[in-house]
């Protein structure tokens, strides 16, 4: 299935889950789902036999607080090229997506409500892989994946302060007496 | 709760296929971040009674370097030898796939001698990794002169690239829009002849190792991953072809020029045990090497044929991407190496994600150890092939 | 040290309790000048002086050939810098290891983990005081022969389990945990085999064994290897195999299996007393082949010599049979090698059904063929 039939079967079966199709002529379309009904959309994703999306590749947390596209000039007479879409909220987790039997990937994107304390429900039903991502993503972008069995630091040290890749996220200057600078 | 209320109320979970006689108590063992068997800084607790497992909880991030963090300080040409040291093993393999999501995100073209020359490093780093899999895997096991037979050819690969690009571990070869060199003289000759020898080694590697009966005991049935398993923990490359996916992204969503060579994608079979034991994870790997070499003397005979020498690279004036993503993800020795990439026009990546196939392939560890044997767990880690750089990041 | 020698002294003691005691390369020629009491002690410290270069002096070549050999296999040099083919490179590590920090770990049992390299030790040395390697050169000639080897080498077992006991580390009570189980099991076997050389030569004094394989077609047709075959044959790899096990040699190298438990046993353990691990390792290995050459290789005979040749030649005679003990007990200990570098290791619950399921067995079958064999022929 290309990204089209998929989107239009989730669509069908979901009908008012997708916020957002962003299609061709963008080099990865994705579609933006509620974070609401994430966790359904992706259990049809998975077990629906069409779509069959077995495998959860990444899960990806976007910090879009310093967000300014910088878009290249365009020569006279040229087609300007088409902006990205602009980020509707702070924090965003993209999903992606793989289908063995099928043969074709998806990128989900969801937008994270609250921009102090990001949350999105947690996909470790669905697909046990989400596990190790969910707490890879709340470790350096400090998003909350709520029903998560275990979501405590993986990659960082479990005292380290702060998560890594948010835009406003300062370097220590000291770590337990050793210093940084 | 008391221990044998406990005990009791395992076996009414059908933890315990047995019933213990004599009352014993669980020894905690940590396993690392020190440890010969654990293929770099990976530390996994176990708790075991007597020899069996019963709980097994990793622990990763040792070598954390937040190398995404990194990617978006420095611009894309500089970011390019980081991608070398977190798959240490497979370091020209990270350098096309970051390659290739960066080209497809700012629309590089690549002229097709580069495109050629990336296949032949990525086979050939590929078997250069599977090596190390196949030695490290006999060293896990207690043998230790595969290992050595192993990095004699190794050495050989090694010396290619070295040749190739200066480098013997950490190469940076592949660069946003080609790769910084041309084969030199006679090198996919000696290409060609490595290729050869390595075929004939191979038998030897067999004999040794593939076929020894110690070995097939204690690798068949061992670490059963079923397919189902794989699929839900995000296993991909060889990890999961064992377990009966036939799924490879080279052949599955060609990049570079993989639709233009034929190979075949081996898959677990249960030869000798039960299908994704560790001796198919093993053995799946074994193969590859072979289908390496095969797609090898295609790429050099398509090379010479179709490209002309000195265009391997587009020479860009500025590496400014346009806004947008891209995801590439490509099939590293491992499993998909995933690169997807946020640019916002500058010359710094707005955000980089990695994507590291022994990552997902590791969390799978907790639920495949308990039942497991000591002796049993050095097998399994040894056989999924991780490297912890890659792990950590 | 101390202990080897009140151990020393009492297998003399055992030894010379028996009813007809042979004489040993020392027993007997003191006597006169110190009398019955201190006689059979000084020759018992000389023989001890003996026994420790033996024991120091091969394992020191043995670790050398070991590497030598492995690099062979694995297609490396190995070491060649120290000395002529590197053969003094033993020397040099040995002088490294005593020069380096003997760390005993604060929470361990400090009294016990300093004493168990020491028991090692000792066990094995003392049972090679009860191995033959001419007619004459033996230091504790005793009827008990095999029977005291075993038991000595049963004291390695409780060093082993001491070692990792008092470590204070899991991986090294893992590795005495299976110390212990393989070596009871291995035992098992071993004995067994005893017990079909004891009905076989109607002795378990090692010399007596050997001089029961003189002779016979081509001078080999006596030996153990080709009586009553192929039980005599079976028999023999039975042996090997416990053997292996017993001296912790690969495939059966679990209690150390560095790739699992570290360094098992002698995780802990640096310098001098770790090196007494080593040195126990490679005389149990000679050890232990030395006694498979006395009861399945016809010890000293050679193909096509007669027996009374080594007796009868004196001192040059003697020296012969030493050499072709040495020989044979080397080409024995040379495969232990060349397997140890070529198999992986069997893991813990297939090195005890492969015990009692096939080596036991086949065992068993092996001294029942011997019982109906001696019963026949008389």
């Amino acid at each position: 299935m290309n990204f089209d039939e998929i989107a239009d079967r989730i669509e069908e079966l979901h009908q008012g889950a997708v916020q957002a199709r962003v299609g061709e002529p963008a080099k990865d379309p994705y579609l933006r789902i509620s974070s609401e009904s994430l966790v359904e959309v992706m259990r049809t994703l998975h077990a629906d036999r069409d779509l069959a999306f077995e495998l959860l590749i990444s899960v990806t947390g976007m910090d879009w607080s310093t967000w300014t596209p910088k878009m290249p000039r365009v020569k006279k007479g040229d087609e300007p090229l088409p902006e990205p879409e602009s980020p509707v909220s702070r924090y965003e987790v993209v999903y992606h997506l793989l289908s063995v039997s099928q043969n074709h990937r998806l990128v989900i994107k969801v937008a994270c409500a609250d921009d102090e304390r990001p949350a999105q429900p947690t996909l470790t039903g669905i697909y046990p892989a989400a596990d190790w991502l969910e707490r890879e993503t709340w470790d350096l972008m400090g998003i909350d994946f709520q029903g998560h069995p275990d979501l405590r630091r993986i990659l960082c040290a479990e005292d380290w302060v702060g998560h890594p890749l948010r835009k406003d996220y300062e370097f220590p200057t000291e770590y337990h007496g050793i210093s940084a600078e | 709760m008391s221990q044998l209320q406990e005990m009791e109320k395992r076996l009414a979970d059908g933890q315990r296929e047995y019933v213990l006689d004599v009352k014993t108590q669980d020894m905690e063992i940590n396993m690392g971040p020190q440890h010969p068997a654990t293929h770099g800084v990976l530390r996994v607790v176990l708790t075991a009674d007597g020899e069996v497992l019963t709980s097994a909880t990793p622990y990763v991030g040792y070598i954390h370097r937040c190398a995404e963090k990194i990617g978006e300080s420095v611009d894309y040409k500089m970011f390019l030898p980081y991608t070398d040291r977190y798959d240490y093993l497979a370091a020209m393999n990270n350098n096309v796939g970051y390659c290739l999501a960066v080209e497809k995100a700012g629309g590089i073209e690549v002229p097709p001698r580069a495109t050629w020359l990336r296949m032949i490093i990525c086979e050939l780093n590929r078997i250069g990794s599977h090596l190390i899999a196949f030695g490290t895997y006999g060293l896990d096991l207690g043998a230790f002169t595969p290992f050595l037979y192993g990095f004699r050819e190794r050495e050989w690969v090694m010396s290619l690239f070295e040749k190739l690009c200066g480098a013997r571990l950490t190469y940076s070869y592949a660069y946003p829009g080609g790769v910084i060199n041309d084969a030199p003289e006679g090198w996919l000759d000696e290409l060609l002849r490595f290729c050869d020898v390595f075929d004939k080694k191979y038998q030897e590697y067999d004999a040794l190792l593939t076929r020894n009966k110690i070995f097939i005991e204690r690798t068949r049935n061992v670490g059963i991953v079923t397919k189902d398993q794989a699929l839900r923990y995000g296993w991909t490359g060889p990890s999961l072809r064992a377990s009966g996916v036939r799924f490879d992204v080279r052949e599955s969503q060609p990049y570079l020029f993989y639709d233009q060579i034929s190979f075949d994608v081996p898959i677990g079979r249960g030869e000798m045990g039960t299908t994704g034991d560790c001796w198919d994870r093993y053995y799946v790997r074994m193969l590859e090497m072979l289908q390496c070499t095969r797609m090898l003397r295609q790429c050099v005979e398509r090379i010479q044929a179709d490209t002309t020498p000195g265009e391997f690279l587009t020479k860009l004036k500025n590496y400014r991407i346009t806004p947008g993503e891209a995801y590439v993800g490509i099939d590293n020795p491992r499993g998909e190496l995933g690169h997807y990439v946020v640019a916002d026009g500058k010359d710094v990546a707005y955000r980089i994600k990695i994507r590291g196939p022994s990552f997902c392939n590791l969390s799978i560890l907790p639920e495949i150890l308990p039942g497991a044997m000591l002796a049993d767990a050095v097998a399994i880690i040894g056989s999924m092939d991780i490297v912890l750089g890659e792990v950590d990041r | 040290m101390l202990s080897l020698l009140v151990t020393l002294g009492a297998a003399q003691q055992v030894g010379s309790t028996v009813e007809n005691p042979e004489t040993g390369i020392l027993e007997g020629i003191f006597d006169g000048w110190f009398g019955d009491t201190f006689g059979p002690l000084v020759s018992a410290v000389l023989g001890l002086i003996i026994v420790l270069t033996l024991c120091s002096l091969l394992p020191m070549f043995w670790t050398w050939a070991e590497r030598r050999i492995a690099g062979r296999i694995q297609q490396r040099p190995g070491p060649n810098r120290v000395g002529p083919f590197g053969l003094i490179q033993a020397l040099a590590d040995g002088i490294k290891l005593m020069f380096k920090e003997d760390i005993i770990p604060t929470q361990s049992s400090r009294f016990l983990f300093m004493l168990a390299p020491g028991i090692v030790l000792a066990g094995t040395f003392v049972a090679f005081g009860m191995l033959p390697l001419s007619p004459s050169v033996i230091v504790v000639n005793t009827h008990l022969g095999i029977y005291l080897i075993t038991a000595f080498l049963a004291l390695d077992a409780i060093g082993v389990i001491m070692a990792g006991w008092a470590s204070n580390n899991k991986w090294s009570i893992l590795g005495a945990m299976r110390e212990a189980a393989q070596m009871v099991s291995y035992e098992i076997p071993l004995g067994i085999l005893f017990l079909m050389a004891g009905v076989t030569y109607g002795s378990l004094n090692l010399v007596d064994m050997v001089a029961e394989q003189e002779g016979g077609l081509f001078g080999i047709g006596q030996w153990m290897l080709f009586r009553f075959p192929p039980f005599g044959f079976i028999g023999f790899l039975v042996f090997y195999v416990a053997i292996l096990a017993e001296a912790k040699r690969a495939p059966f190298d679990l209690p150390e299996a560095e790739s699992e438990l570290v360094s098992g046993f002698h995780t802990e353990y640096s310098g001098i007393r770790f090196s007494f691990f080593f040195l126990a390792e490679y005389a149990a290995m000679f050890l232990l082949s030395g006694v498979a050459v006395c009861i399945f290789l016809g010890g000293w005979n050679l193909p096509f010599i007669s027996g009374s040749f080594w007796r009868d030649n004196g001192m040059f005679g003697e020296l012969l049979a030493v050499i072709s003990m040495l020989f044979k007990s080397f080409i024995l200990v040379f495969v232990m090698l060349w397997l140890r570098w070529t198999l992986p290791r069997i893991r813990v619950d297939q090195v005890m059904s492969f015990c009692y399921k096939y080596l036991t067995p086949a065992a068993f079958a092996c001294l029942l063929a011997a019982v109906f064999w001696a019963e026949t022929k008389v």
